[in-house]
């Protein structure tokens, strides 16, 4: 096969029109390798295009990292995922996107259902004014469980799994607005997998947060890819190589390249890719 | 000072007589001088009228005015009870009518379709109706209430004052659901909420003080309002027994008693004006301290 590191590579060789999946290198290992299938996906705020015909294969029980300066397209992908974007009015897409070979925008998936097999964790964190407890078993609440062994379970498995137990386990009935900022973070995570998503998407989790509990958070994300399947969008590329496996880059609403993360911080295939990760541009 | 320290420069804190003129300087103080007195001023009427009330009203403050019925002309002692409660009726009807059609009018055109022309439409009416004159409130009550049921009632004036009071309720409401965080909306869309249950279990608990304060704003403007109620409740010299008929309230009371040529009327008319203001201010207050934001 040749690879895309023998191109002549130029400055404006952005992939326009891409109608196969970028193809991996031999150092990655795949899990189930297309369990999400972007497929020529094409998305637009009203007039304008964000996104030009993606096409991206990601595997399960991963971390994937979309990086790409501000306004690439990486937030915009990872919010179709679980369709938050048609939250905002005026907008459309094409293409397909398909999970476990079912496509996200068939007639029959409910977007509720949807939004519960798929966790969403913000840029900025957003816990419910409410108690600790309220917030994590309000995914159950929605969904009609009632039955307080239940959440009792829930609230304490969510918790260790987001490594908050132990520091919240006395206080679970005080406000979740009296935590520090990474705690509240973490607790949004710990909600995000109340109702036991398959998996989670990750928007800059950790571009408000300090060093120490940007590390918390990052050693919770290589803890949680044993359950999920992760995609993160980040700005900061030690994040992106410490604890993705697999990194896209995007530029310009374009994929320009999409391979193991060892690969693309190491020798990556496009020049793009290398000035941006050495802080060339971007 | 030690040898090393850089050397401070003349006139680093004056610009030398430049541009700090005395002229300056005294703009400046003239200024705030000016905006001190304004502000005082602007106090003089409202204690004048607080004074005023209290000098007239107090005297014949005591139990006697809320348990009584009104004299009749001629005639000393007695209260005003009836006026009292009357009030209060006509204020609870109009809220019935009001607060329900506001918070969902509020809801819908702020949570489901924002950005629709039945939403522009709602808000543009609403906006016009804030600024209609009272009494044009009671002549739509009047029509509408009074001259279908041919009697004048609390219902009609509570109409009267629910359509009164309504663009401000919605006005406020939507105000109130603005102010909650999309971020609360964002993470219960999130986890797979449905608007129903994001809206009722997130936004409006988050927007109640705010809703709230609004209702009690409305409150009190509607139970001083004399013009909606003065041709479709009337006034009564009885207690209330049924909603269609015709009812007394303190704002008709006071307008009444004040134009009557019997002193102790006149006095009652004050006692009533001060059981008003108190009245409102107790709404007013209370609205700010029951209705606190929770977990903050």
């Amino acid at each position: 096969m040749e690879t895309l590191s023998n191109e002549k590579v130029t400055e404006d060789m952005i992939p326009q029109d891409i109608t196969q999946p970028l193809p991996l290198t031999d150092d990655f290992v795949p899990g189930e390798s297309n369990f999400i299938q972007v497929q020529d996906f094409k998305f637009f705020y009203g007039k304008k295009q964000a996104l030009h015909g993606i096409n991206l294969e990601i595997p399960s029980r991963k971390v994937t990292a979309f990086i790409g300066p501000s306004g690439c397209g990486k937030s915009t992908l990872l919010r179709n995922f679980n369709r938050m974007n048609e939250l905002i009015p005026g907008v459309r897409h094409e293409g397909d996107i398909t999970i476990h070979g079912t496509s996200i925008y068939d007639p029959s998936v409910e977007i509720i259902a949807l939004r519960r097999r798929i966790g969403m964790v913000f840029q900025k964190s957003n816990p419910f004014p409410m108690s600790i407890y309220e917030n994590i078993v309000y995914p159950l609440r929605i969904a009609g469980q009632k039955n307080r062994a239940v959440l009792d379970e829930t609230v304490e498995r969510c918790l260790r799994s987001a490594a908050l137990w132990e520091e919240v386990k006395d206080r679970l009935n005080e406000s979740a607005l009296g935590l520090s900022g990474g705690q509240m973070q973490r607790l949004c995570i710990a909600r995000a997998v109340a109702s036991r998503p398959e998996i989670l998407l990750m928007d800059e989790p950790c571009s408000a947060l300090d060093p120490i509990a940007t590390a918390k958070v990052e050693e919770l994300i290589i803890e949680l890819k044993k359950d999920f399947t992760i995609l993160i969008v980040t700005h900061n590329m030690q994040q992106a190589s410490r604890v993705s496996e697999l990194t896209a880059f995007f530029y310009l609403g374009n994929l320009v390249e999409f391979d193991s993360t060892r690969k693309i911080f190491t020798n990556p295939a496009k020049k793009q890719t290398e000035e941006y990760i050495t802080g060339r541009f971007g | 000072m030690s040898k090393n320290s850089a050397p401070v420069p003349q006139n680093f804190f004056t610009t030398g007589g430049k541009q700090t003129s005395p002229l300056r300087l005294l703009r400046n103080r003239l200024l705030t001088a000016l905006c001190i007195v304004l502000s005082l001023l602007t106090l003089v009427p409202l204690l004048s009228i607080i004074i005023l009330l209290l000098r007239n009203g107090l005297p014949l403050l005591g139990a006697d005015l809320f348990t009584q019925l009104p004299p009749a002309p001629g005639q000393d002692g007695g209260g005003f009870g009836n006026a009292i409660v009357g009030t209060l009726v006509m204020v609870g009807i109009a809220l019935i009518f009001s607060v329900p059609l506001g918070i969902l009018s509020a809801v819908y055109i702020n949570e489901y379709a924002p950005t629709s022309k039945l939403a522009a439409a709602v808000r543009f009416v609403a906006k016009l109706l804030t600024g209609i004159p009272s009494i044009i409130c009671g002549v739509f009550a009047f029509a509408a209430v009074v001259m279908t049921t041919h009697q004048f009632s609390a219902l009609a004036g509570g109409v009267a004052l629910s359509i009164l009071i309504l663009p401000t309720i919605l006005l406020t409401s939507e105000q109130a659901l603005m102010g909650v965080a999309y971020a609360y909306r964002e993470a219960s869309f999130g986890v797979g909420a449905t608007p129903f249950q994001t809206i009722w279990r997130i936004v409006l608990p988050e927007a109640l003080p705010a809703m709230m304060t609004g209702v009690m704003l409305a409150v009190a403007r509607a139970s001083g309002e004399t013009a909606p109620v003065l041709f479709t409740a009337l006034f009564s010299y009885n207690w209330i027994h049924s909603l269609m008929e015709p009812t007394a309230s303190l704002s008709v009371l006071i307008y009444n008693f004040a134009s009557l040529p019997y002193s102790h009327h006149i006095s009652m008319a004050w006692a009533a004006s001060l059981v008003l203001v108190i009245l409102v201010t107790i709404v007013n207050v209370s609205a700010q301290f029951i209705f606190r934001p929770r977990h903050r």
